[in-house]
């Protein structure tokens, strides 16, 4: 594994001698069996020259002794990458923007710091998953829900702070706009407590954000002015039930008013993620008649796929609604919407997918169909890439591409065909390409994300460098549309922060001068969100 | 009600806590049961998985990969060995990603492999 650059053999060994009195020997990992258990799993440049490798890793327990890292880093020069529970599988893992960084591992921080749920908050250190709040939460029988992202193995703490997404409210599913709170221990080795944890004796680090002056949490998401320690999360009561009902349109244009509609709904608080999805997305690996519809030129202007629709009696669009809290409530808000849609989409049909009476004991819990939907974190989305009856050769895992375009059913649309026609000309395709079955999700709220996936390999280098570049021409062609990533891997944060270049590229250039001034040796995850210190610079 | 935790490492969360489904653990259950149901039994155990899928991930992609030839799901196999089960934590597999020494020691891997390969008849001999 490479040294950390700019630091002589003697000084590494020097830092490490430190780092162990700092934390003990049995938590400084050095080895290559250790530390390659820290590259990211789904690397597109898996063992290629380009591929971001780590020197050691480091687990501390404790403020202190992050705090005593980061000084030691100081002293060396030597960068740290912080990660809390290192998932963030297919966008990056745990791997740094930059080689020869150490990874700072935060999962041995796990403590559930606080719950109240009368206030309806969490406090938690890095390390703790979605997993553990879960069950810290039911064993006390406590009267809240978590929103969860699709894996739940992940860190609360550290998918908010990559601006990850779940399920339910919109309130609730972006991640960081639910965070409250941060403690921070600052590149200098200083510690910083952000909104009310700014005030001693406070005692609302988890209910007000904002505390006085300046809101500078945003500098700790997707970026590297700090290495967080403890975060507080809002959280949503306890529902006494949830309903989960489908709209089935019959013509591709339907997303138009379906679109418009959910957005309605959503925006005055009705229901929580709208989940949309095309049968005709699995159907086409089917049917080989509905797969050639879709790869012909003219599927754009909708004929086939509607003549299709109607001969087989398939949706091209459908539409999930979930709702939450006291039954005659919910109804009453389901049968508004479900008014709201019949008038304006002829043929519209509806389906009842779930009712959900809480709490559910252990065997409810399991039968539930859609877990993240009602906050229950678990692992089932691996199906997406896992070997199955339809997927017998699978990948080693995916690149994720995600570009966010407006919410509404026009620019789907119009971003479906972009994408597509773009894939086309670079002569890729994949099981997951776009296509005009592509559906936006809408993890965010009031934004949609087009996301794809490409594949990754081991073994097949090829497999990598196709999918790199298919990524790098996605985003440039993104771009050309207005199209931006909301999140990448460190192999294109460059490439996607340079994207993002109103006058002058003025938010990276900001970014640098405040990189600058508060960590100018780069000790803290160099190159995180695309901007890097004056000496690491290119024109450096 | 306002609640403050102990501090717990991973080793007693696992000890005094419940399975990643959220179920009360069972104490009396061997460590590596425990650990299996801490860190695997998400994807490898009983279950349904999302709308459609009749199984949990990684339970349907061996049961896929293995036609019927072995069971399905880990803890019924008779194969495993405990280096087989190292070798799979440390290093993955499909999309599976390796497990680190944070998340499950070299001791935590002693005892998952000692329990998964319990039912090996081969090493019952040893």
């Amino acid at each position: 594994m490479p040294l950390p650059p700019n630091v002589s053999a003697a000084q590494w060994q020097e830092a490490l001698a430190a780092f162990r009195a700092a934390i003990g020997e049995a938590w400084v990992y050095t080895s290559d069996e250790d530390v390659g258990l820290y590259r990211d799993a789904y690397s597109p440049v898996w063992g290629e020259e380009e591929e971001r490798l780590v020197s050691a890793a480091l687990a501390p327990r404790t403020v202190e002794e992050m705090q005593a890292i980061v000084r030691t880093a100081n002293r060396f020069g030597i960068p740290l990458f912080p990660i809390s529970t290192g998932k963030n599988l297919g966008y990056g893992g745990s791997a740094p923007n930059l080689s020869g960084s150490v990874i700072v591992d935060l999962k041995r921080m796990n403590r559930v710091l606080e719950v109240d749920d009368r206030r309806h908050f969490a406090i938690c250190e890095p390390g703790v998953s979605y997993f553990d709040l879960y069950r810290h939460i039911r064993e006390r029988n406590l009267n809240v829900w978590i929103d969860v992202p699709d894996p739940g193995w992940g860190s609360v703490m550290g998918n908010a702070l990559d601006h990850g997404v779940g399920h339910t409210w919109y309130s609730y599913r972006d991640h960081f706009l639910s965070h409250c709170g941060l403690e921070v221990v600052l590149p200098n080795g200083g510690l910083l407590r952000t909104g009310m944890g700014a005030l001693p004796g406070a005692g609302t680090f988890g209910d007000f954000r904002y505390g006085f002056g300046p809101y500078v949490d945003g500098l700790f998401a997707q970026a590297g002015f700090g290495i967080v320690t403890k975060m507080g999360i809002h959280l949503m009561p306890r529902p006494e039930a949830f309903l989960h009902r489908r709209v089935l349109v019959s013509r591709r244009q339907d997303i138009i008013p379906l679109v418009d509609i959910a957005n309605a709904l959503e925006d005055a608080g009705l229901i929580g993620m709208p989940l949309y999805e095309s049968p005709m997305f699995h159907a086409q690996f089917a049917d080989p008649a509905l797969r050639a519809i879709a790869h012909a030129p003219d599927v754009w202007n909708g004929n086939a796929i509607d003549r299709y629709a109607a001969e087989k009696g398939m949706a091209p669009w459908q539409l999930g609604l979930s709702f939450y809290g006291p039954e005659p409530v919910i109804e009453a808000s389901w049968q508004h919407a479900r008014a709201k849609f019949e008038k304006a989409i002829p043929g519209v049909r509806f389906e009842d997918v779930e009712t959900l009476r809480f709490p559910l004991d252990e065997a409810g819990e399991e039968a539930v169909q859609h877990k993240v939907l009602t906050g229950i974190p678990n692992m089932n989305i691996f199906a997406i890439g896992a070997r199955s009856q339809t997927n017998p050769e699978p990948a080693d895992g995916h690149l994720l591409f995600s570009p966010m375009i407006a919410r509404s059913g026009e620019e789907v649309l119009k971003a479906q065909r972009i994408f597509t026609e773009g894939m086309r000309d670079m002569g890729v395709d994949y099981p997951d390409a776009y296509g005009p079955f592509t559906a936006p999700f809408t993890w965010m709220p009031r934004i949609f994300a087009l996301t794809t996936g490409m594949p990754v390999s081991r073994t097949d280098p090829a497999v990598n460098k196709a999918s790199r570049e298919t990524m790098r021409k996605l985003i440039e062609l993104g771009a050309r549309h207005g199209y931006g990533e909301y999140r990448t891997p460190p192999l294109f944060q460059d490439q996607v922060m340079g994207t993002y270049s109103f006058n002058g590229n003025a938010l990276r250039r900001f970014c640098e001068t405040l990189k600058d001034a508060v960590d100018p040796k780069g000790i803290i995850a160099p190159g995180r969100g695309g901007f890097w210190p004056r000496s690491m610079r290119k024109e450096g | 009600m306002r609640h403050a935790l102990c501090a717990a490492a991973l080793a007693g969360f696992i000890a005094c806590a419940a399975t990643a489904a959220g179920k009360p653990a069972d104490q009396a259950a061997p460590l590596g049961k425990r650990l299996f149901d801490y860190h695997c039994a998400s994807c490898h155990g009983t279950g349904i998985g999302n709308p459609g899928a009749a199984m949990k991930p990684g339970t349907d992609a061996l049961r896929v990969k293995y036609g019927g030839e072995l069971p399905a799901l880990l803890s019924e196999r008779t194969d495993l060995t405990p280096e087989t089960v190292a070798y799979f934590v440390r290093n993955g597999v499909s999309v599976m990603a390796p497990y680190r020494k944070t998340e499950i020691d070299d001791a935590q891997l002693a005892a998952l492999g000692t329990w998964l390969s319990r039912n090996n008849p081969d090493l019952k001999r040893r």
